[in-house]
């Protein structure tokens, strides 16, 4: 079984500050992550693997950088690392991404072997889009699960994946057919820490990185800034309100006199609050 | 798995001073298309909180509203159908096939797809549920057009672009993006980000029934089951009117139970920021701001949370914010209403006293009299 699991190196957004004065991002400093919910993609991928034997190839597109988060995948036991990196893909909305990466994994199909799974995170920190995961799905053809909890029965005979899939008023339990892409939800698997010897290998195993005509890339237009349909025209600090809170002073009754503020700012409030709270 | 957001840089040396002429092809799409989102039976509440939206861009667009109910063919489907005639729908297109019982991304893909490409919308809105996202990120790539995820407000340019804008870089900014050269312009919006718009009883319009031509055996995903999420269990935090919240100046897990009884006495939901999440004192669901739910209600109680600028974007819809913080210049009072620089832990027990009594049956026939 080969299994391709797309990772994102993200700043860690709780990290980053906004320049008080001109409005930018203040990069420097702030630390990178492989985003979170691709972390429990990997650990579902691992899980299989160990479980159904076969091999998990990591993908990111990035800047070369990026190889760092490959290679702490590998320390997590993922068995290849592929880096897709290039200046032309710089730029890219979630179309642009999304042909680039079903690109590089059509050349990992015919170099590696074809994947029965790809896997992503639900969506990454920094975009919070959640696109990517059904886009690299529509362009490869494969099936899709998305906002998966848990993968609850996989048949590599039958070419079944059964999935707990979260809907906004429920869990469906879905079957589809293999080959198949799953992006995982959050906290339904602990990543594993790296075994000794997968830290060792990882520090020194080799990284595949391909530029856009390493991957096959047909046509660059589709690529990066070119090829994104969407354009970020403004980018702005939210504006401020204009008066702060009213601060209620810390004296002999302080819980009262906040409700009291509280019911003086919104009279109807109280009567509201009175009915919510009726049975308790 | 995501785009990086544009750096400010690249937006002003990109293509964005560079708008060509629409292409021919795309001339003939108009109006300004919602889909109407409804599982099993029930259409979701942001569908209606898109229609409010859309109407307001049709109508600078001079263009019909429309409705796009998918669903199977019964009661429940045109229900959905007349109810968008009461939120604003000049028209609705509609595929009723008992294959959309279940939410399934194959079918329903098709058939919002070939809606769209028979009576080709300029602009198409989808709520950003997981079922509206799932959705709307199949439909962009198989139409190759630009897709916008969590929009927080929408509008037409002077040229009649939709200019999209949401936060980026985890909250921190916020960024207006538009799909200059495609179409339809799609964009998606979180439930509570725009207001629930008033209903007004009207007859049904024009319904144009489109067919969903596919068999069972076209489609390979099945549904085994569904497991609704009991009532006790499900968390109600996007639409409570009122909402006690906790964050990392509690200290400890056990302090949370102090939100959660505030919470209980207010008949209350209660939430927390991402770090208590990311803790494992509070499960995810209960997570309010940009990672977690937007939050819209009439109170809003926050102790022992600094306010975050990925925190604000999920409160600043409420009402009355209120907050309690030991530190005054927690950016949280640069957004609350109302503020009172103490300790949580200490104020919240007499707090859930003091409303206890406040808002007893006593203290309802003062009010009442």
């Amino acid at each position: 079984m080969h299994i391709v699991v797309c990772i994102k190196q993200v700043p860690d957004s709780a990290q980053i500050r906004v320049h008080p004065v001109t409005n930018t991002i203040m990069r420097q400093g702030v630390p990178t992550i492989i985003n979170p919910y691709d972390l429990f993609a990997l650990e579902a991928a691992l899980e299989l693997r160990d479980k159904f034997g076969g091999e998990v190839t990591v993908l990111t597109m990035g800047p070369p950088s990026a190889e760092d988060s490959l290679r702490k995948a590998l320390t997590f036991g993922a068995d290849r690392a592929v880096l897709l990196t290039d200046r032309f893909f710089a730029g890219a909305d979630t179309l642009a991404t999304t042909y680039a990466l079903a690109t590089a994994i059509r050349k990992i199909s015919t170099e590696f072997g074809p994947p029965d799974l790809v896997f992503t995170g639900k969506q990454t920190i920094d975009g919070d889009t959640a696109q990517v995961g059904p886009g690299i799905a529509k362009r490869l053809g494969l099936l899709q699960l998305t906002y998966v909890a848990k993968i609850s029965a996989l048949d590599l005979e039958a070419r079944t994946i059964d999935a707990e899939r979260r809907s906004e008023g429920g869990v469906q339990i879905l079957r589809t057919r293999l080959p198949c892409l799953v992006t995982m939800l959050e906290a339904t698997n602990q990543i594993r820490r790296g075994a000794m010897a997968d830290a060792l290998r990882a520090a020194r195993a080799p990284i595949v990185k391909w530029s856009a005509q390493d991957a096959g890339v047909e046509d660059i237009s589709k690529c990066g800034l070119r090829g994104s349909p969407t354009i970020v025209k403004r980018v702005f600090a939210p504006a401020a309100r204009s008066e702060k809170a009213a601060l209620i002073e810390v004296g002999e009754q302080p819980a009262e006199a906040l409700i009291e503020a509280i019911f003086k700012r919104q009279p109807p409030l109280e009567a509201e609050l009175a009915t919510l709270a009726r049975g308790y | 798995m995501s785009t990086a957001p544009k750096t400010p840089s690249q937006a002003a040396g990109g293509r964005a001073s560079t708008k060509k002429e629409l292409p021919e092809h795309f001339k003939a799409y108009k109006h300004v298309w919602v889909f109407i989102e409804q599982e099993r039976g029930v259409v979701h509440p942001v569908s209606w909180e898109l229609m409010g939206a859309g109407r307001k861009l049709a109508d600078k667009l001079k263009v019909d509203l429309a409705a796009v109910v998918i669903g199977p063919d019964g009661e429940a489907t045109q229900h959905a159908a007349a109810e968008s005639f009461c939120y604003g729908a000049d028209l609705v297109y509609m595929v009723a096939d008992n294959l959309l019982a279940d939410y399934r991304n194959e079918s329903y893909t098709k058939a919002l797809t070939d809606v769209v490409n028979t009576y080709k919308p300029e602009i198409l809105l989808l709520g950003a549920t997981t079922l509206g996202r799932d959705l709307a990120g199949s439909v962009a790539t198989t139409l190759l057009t630009g897709l916008t995820a969590d929009c927080t407000e929408l509008d037409v340019d002077a040229d009649g672009s939709l200019a999209a804008t949401r936060p980026t870089f985890g909250g921190s900014l916020l960024c207006t993006i538009y799909t200059l050269n495609y179409r339809p312009q799609m964009a998606t919006v979180r439930p509570r980000v725009m207001p629930m718009p008033e209903r007004v009883v009207r007859d049904t319009g024009r319904i144009v029934s489109h067919p969903l031509d596919l068999v069972e055996d076209d489609i390979v995903t099945k549904v085994l089951s569904f497991l609704p999420d009991r009532d006790s269990a499900k968390s109600n935090l996007a639409y409570a009117d009122v909402v006690v919240a906790g964050g990392l100046g509690l200290g400890s897990p056990e302090n949370f139970q102090l939100v959660r009884q505030l919470a209980t006495v207010l008949g209350a939901e209660y939430g927390c920021s991402r770090p208590l999440v990311q803790k494992g004192w509070v499960t995810s669901d209960r997570q309010i701001g940009q990672t977690g739910k937007t939050i819209r209600p009439k109170l809003y109680i926050a102790a022992g949370i600094s306010g975050a600028i990925q925190h604000r974007v999920g409160v600043e819809g409420a009402d009355l914010i209120v907050a309690i913080n030991t530190d005054k210049n927690a950016p949280i009072f640069e957004f609350a209403h109302v503020g009172i620089v103490t300790d949580a832990i200490r104020l919240l027990p007499a707090l859930t006293a003091a409303f206890r009594a406040r808002l007893s049956p006593h203290s309802r026939d003062r009010i009442a009299s």
